[in-house]
């Protein structure tokens, strides 16, 4: 018990130290890097406290995509990172003050907080200990959720279609294959028969 | 303190919570780093919901954690794109330049 503790304290105190790095960091590269140590504790977190699956999720979703795309469009767009930072000392009494008053709220609602016994008859959906987690998540995503999840593959969908529509650029002085003009051409106006006479050259109207 | 409650889990997810809401009002100037705080926010949302998951012994709130982690996604590439656009077309990612909108 007291090692588990002493574990979630550690990866909860990595977790809020990096998280303040990301938002005060002067380089924004190093602000992603932070990112993703505070992605990596809190995935260690969701397996301490029993959800593998999404440990590991979170470390496929957030570090190999999410962040690594944050990492891209930081070094593709060349852009002068220091006076970005030029007015952060002009709203941190401001966003210091609202940021106390929002976790001094939290902090007393938690504190406050009571356990409502009927509360824990909201799902009919328990956790079965004989299965491990994965296959409990898989017997409800396929089963009772599957419209949801045919929903956020949508969403993935239309998040990629969107991306690609936003960025494409497309190239005039580039020769293209037009499917449709090749299809729609017609003899006609391709090729032309002339009686050439003997000794004559032929006169093309074009 | 060394018996680790749902407490404990909701206390850290409410201190990251306002650390994102707090890089949102500090960083008014750097889009990317505002997008980053969007997601120390929703990563907030994920813990939540998978400690109550845990505590109450229901699977469904980590099958939802699942469906916010998508929307996360999409929302990073679509955040992205739009900022990568926003850059060809001004050249620069200071949030005070978008202001096309205003007419």
């Amino acid at each position: 018990m007291l090692a588990h503790s002493l574990v979630f304290y550690l990866f909860s105190f990595i977790t809020i130290a990096s998280s303040i790095a990301v938002i005060s960091a002067r380089n924004t590269i190093h602000a992603v890097f932070f990112l993703i140590l505070d992605f990596v504790s809190v995935s260690c977190l969701f397996i301490m406290m029993g959800a593998e699956f999404l440990g590991m999720l979170t470390l496929i979703v957030y570090v190999g995509a999410v962040a690594v795309l944050f990492l891209f469009v930081v070094m593709m767009l060349n852009v002068n990172y220091s006076d970005l930072k030029s007015g952060f000392l002009n709203y941190l009494p401001f966003g210091g003050l609202i940021g106390l008053v929002l976790i001094i709220e939290i902090g007393l609602m938690i504190g406050t907080w009571k356990y409502r016994d009927t509360f824990i008859k909201t799902s009919e959906i328990k956790i079965n200990s004989n299965l491990s987690n994965t296959e409990a998540i898989g017997n409800v995503l396929y089963t009772e959720y599957l419209h949801y999840f045919q929903i956020s593959g949508l969403i993935l969908l239309v998040a990629m279609i969107g991306a690609i529509l936003l960025t494409y650029r497309r190239k005039d002085n580039l020769k293209r294959q037009d499917i449709t003009t090749q299809v729609s051409r017609e003899r006609s106006e391709s090729v032309q028969l002339e009686d050439v006479e003997s000794f004559k050259g032929v006169k093309l109207n074009d | 303190m060394i018996d680790i409650s749902l407490g404990h889990y909701l206390f850290l997810a409410s201190i990251i919570f306002t650390i994102g809401i707090v890089g949102i009002f500090l960083n008014r100037k750097n889009v990317i780093v505002l997008l980053m705080s969007v997601e120390l926010i929703l990563i907030a949302v994920n813990i939540n919901l998978v400690a109550f998951s845990v505590y109450l012994q229901d699977i469904v709130g980590q099958v939802f954690t699942m469906f916010v982690l998508t929307v996360a996604a999409g929302e990073a590439a679509i955040g992205l794109a739009i900022l990568v656009v926003f850059f060809r077309n001004k050249g620069s990612i200071h949030v005070e330049d978008i202001n096309t909108l205003k007419g």
